[in-house]
């Protein structure tokens, strides 16, 4: 794939020195480092506000905001973040859904501004007349020629990022679990939401840059499905979490390097992997074990 | 810039003169039927995840028959009839957990992006079709339409139209009111399972026109629209075929117009554009409603004279 022989021998200390004697190799699991702990951080508060389509559609509109900077001849890393932080903004503004209004009328709405999102990126990607593999590339994803200077923009953003979460980390899940309670005792639920719409923003726009805009799922919700599969305390899940995260995006960026096949493909399987064997555990530990643990939903139990 | 930018008249009238543009507009026209109205019950039955679930499949499905040697179509309405037929089967089962769909569907698109690195590989150095194979099942390449194509198209299209239309009554019924509808001797399951392959043979037909990615654009942004306009269902109905197949003809008229426009962008634009139209339109109309309203109180109402006095201060 990269022209030089490539090959796993299963001697893992050799294999490792192989990988790391590229500098794209090692500014590609740095990168993939960086995203792995924000996705996981940011994913596990998506997955507990069920926010997984909005994360998606911000996903998304990062394709058009990166193919519509290569078409202006700015910065591509820039153009990830503005479009997110932009669409982010704009779902912010629309008012929660209404008691009793039309939410298959929303889901009209977001499906038409995802289609149309992907389509404007088409647009540029024919007004810049692209080479149809940064195409793929920016849908699925590719671990190569991540400059020096974007890893220095992914942690910086990241860290901002992190710092803000922890910053409202507990505001922020006691407005997830349950915004009408937080609301009567004064958490500013609506700030909150908008604040943190902007950092999955933020955050959607860094996953994109390596998984690709299509397949943001795999880092953003899949660890966070697992681990609340496995796990119903929220600390515990928490780093599971990101764990989940970094081991898959470590094997992925591995196994993209030794075999053909694209990165996207080996990030969302492993991480697919991940969540399906959690769900197994899970059913099996509720079959065999006792019947009120099987019953325990994970939101029950952060109530009590 | 084409004959159409600079002289509109002439232009128009030799738009037609391509065989290309003849077939486009063939295939388009039935295929926008055929999506205006089965979109319009995707949307009223609250299943548009599910038409974002079809355009995942039909991706991997195309790319998976092209890296196995098939015919694309093959690939193409396997995967989405029979995932079609999956999601009837599992029907209310499968209403909860997006983290669980969405978790599929990135797995499927994954999938979908290794078969187009197997093709892809396995292909390279003839040329042609393979390298693009993947940018036209995602974007749709319905310019690249050969005559039979348009017709096969075409036909399957209004086949789907016909049923639509012989099922329509009782489908709206099942869908509006499903609990009376099926007091009523209305076959609901049987209903669901025929709406959910129209459904499955609509987003092959769509992925042809628009993309695999921007089929859903074209199930629910005319039935969205539509839904907004009006609320009678039949009017509803055919206002989204009719508003989808404006959106077609526009949009290929616009994409030949400008060959830098791809054709489903100009078909997207179109019908986002009519969408949000629709929102203008009838926010404006409630407004208008809300300011009768407001003007019916007595002038010494709460709010007019919180309003003359600026506000509780």
């Amino acid at each position: 794939m990269t022209g030089t022989v490539s090959r796993l021998t299963w001697d893992i200390p050799g294999d490792l020195h192989q990988l790391f004697g590229f500098h794209f190799m090692v500014n590609a699991f740095r990168a993939g480092t960086v995203v792995a702990i924000v996705a996981g951080a940011v994913g596990w508060f998506m997955v507990l506000r069920r926010a997984s389509f909005v994360g998606h559609t911000l996903a998304v509109v990062s394709f058009p905001g990166a193919a519509g900077a290569i078409w202006l001849g700015i910065s591509v890393t820039a153009g990830y973040f503005a479009a997110s932080i932009a669409a982010a903004l704009v779902i912010a503004m629309v008012p929660p859904s209404r008691t009793g209004g039309s939410t298959s009328g929303e889901a009209a709405v977001i499906g038409t501004v995802q289609a149309f999102a992907l389509a404007c990126g088409v647009l540029f990607v024919s007004l810049y007349s692209g080479i149809l593999d940064s195409v793929t590339g920016l849908l699925f994803g590719t671990f190569l020629g991540i400059s020096d200077q974007q890893v220095v923009t992914l942690l910086i953003v990241g860290a901002a990022v992190l710092v803000a979460l922890a910053a409202m980390a507990r505001p922020l899940f006691f407005a997830s679990v349950d915004p009408d309670v937080a609301s009567a005792r004064r958490v500013p639920v609506r700030l909150l939401s908008t604040l943190y719409l902007v950092l999955l923003g933020c955050t959607a726009a860094e996953v994109s840059q390596i998984t690709g805009a299509l397949l943001v799922f795999a880092l953003l919700v899949m660890p966070a499905a697992a681990a609340q599969q496995v796990t119903a305390r929220p600390g515990w899940s928490f780093l599971l979490t990101i764990t989940l995260a970094l081991a898959v995006t470590w094997l992925a960026l591995g196994a993209a390097y030794f075999f053909t096949y694209p990165v996207g493909f080996y990030v969302t399987s492993f991480g697919f992997g991940a969540y399906a064997l959690a769900a197994a555990g899970r059913a099996i530990g509720g079959w065999t074990g006792s019947r009120a643990s099987a019953d325990m939903t994970p939101l029950v139990a952060v109530d009590g | 810039m084409t004959v159409l930018v600079a002289n509109p008249f002439i232009g128009g009238l030799h738009m037609l003169d391509h065989p290309f543009l003849r077939y486009a507009f063939l295939a388009g026209t039935c295929i926008a039927l055929a999506s205006g109205l089965v979109g319009y019950f995707v949307v009223l039955r609250s299943q548009v995840f599910a038409g974002d679930a079809l355009s995942h499949v039909a991706f991997t499905g195309s790319l998976a028959a092209l890296a196995f040697g098939l015919d694309l179509r093959v690939g193409l309405y396997g995967a989405c009839i029979g995932f079609a037929l999956l999601l009837a089967f599992l029907g209310r089962r499968a209403n909860a957990d997006d983290t669980v769909i969405g978790s599929v569907f990135a797995w499927i698109l994954g999938l979908g992006a290794l078969f187009l690195s197997i093709y892809t590989t396995s292909r390279s150095g003839s040329g042609g079709f393979t390298g693009n194979a993947g940018v036209n099942v995602l974007f749709g390449s319905i310019f690249g339409l050969s005559s039979g194509q348009a017709i096969i198209d075409g036909v399957i299209a209004l086949a789907v139209v016909l049923v639509v239309a012989i099922i329509g009554r009782p489908l709206l019924f099942a869908s509006l009111d499903e609990a009376v509808a099926s007091a009523r001797g209305v076959p609901v399951r049987w209903l669901g399972y025929v709406f959910f392959v129209l459904v499955g043979i609509t987003a092959g037909e769509a992925t042809q026109a628009v993309g695999a990615l921007l089929l859903l654009g074209l199930l629910a942004a005319p039935a969205g629209a539509a839904q907004r306009l009006t609320p009678q269902p039949f009017a509803a109905l055919w206002l989204s075929a009719a508003i989808a197949v404006v959106s077609v003809w526009v949009g290929l008229t616009l994409a030949y117009a400008f060959p830098r426009i791809p054709p489903s962008f100009g078909i997207l634009s179109v019908a986002t554009a009519c969408y949000l139209l629709s929102f203008l339109v009838t926010t404006g109309r409630r407004r208008v409603v809300d300011g009768g309203r407001a003007n019916r109180r007595g002038p010494g109402s709460r709010r007019n004279l919180a309003s003359t006095h600026g506000g509780p201060s």
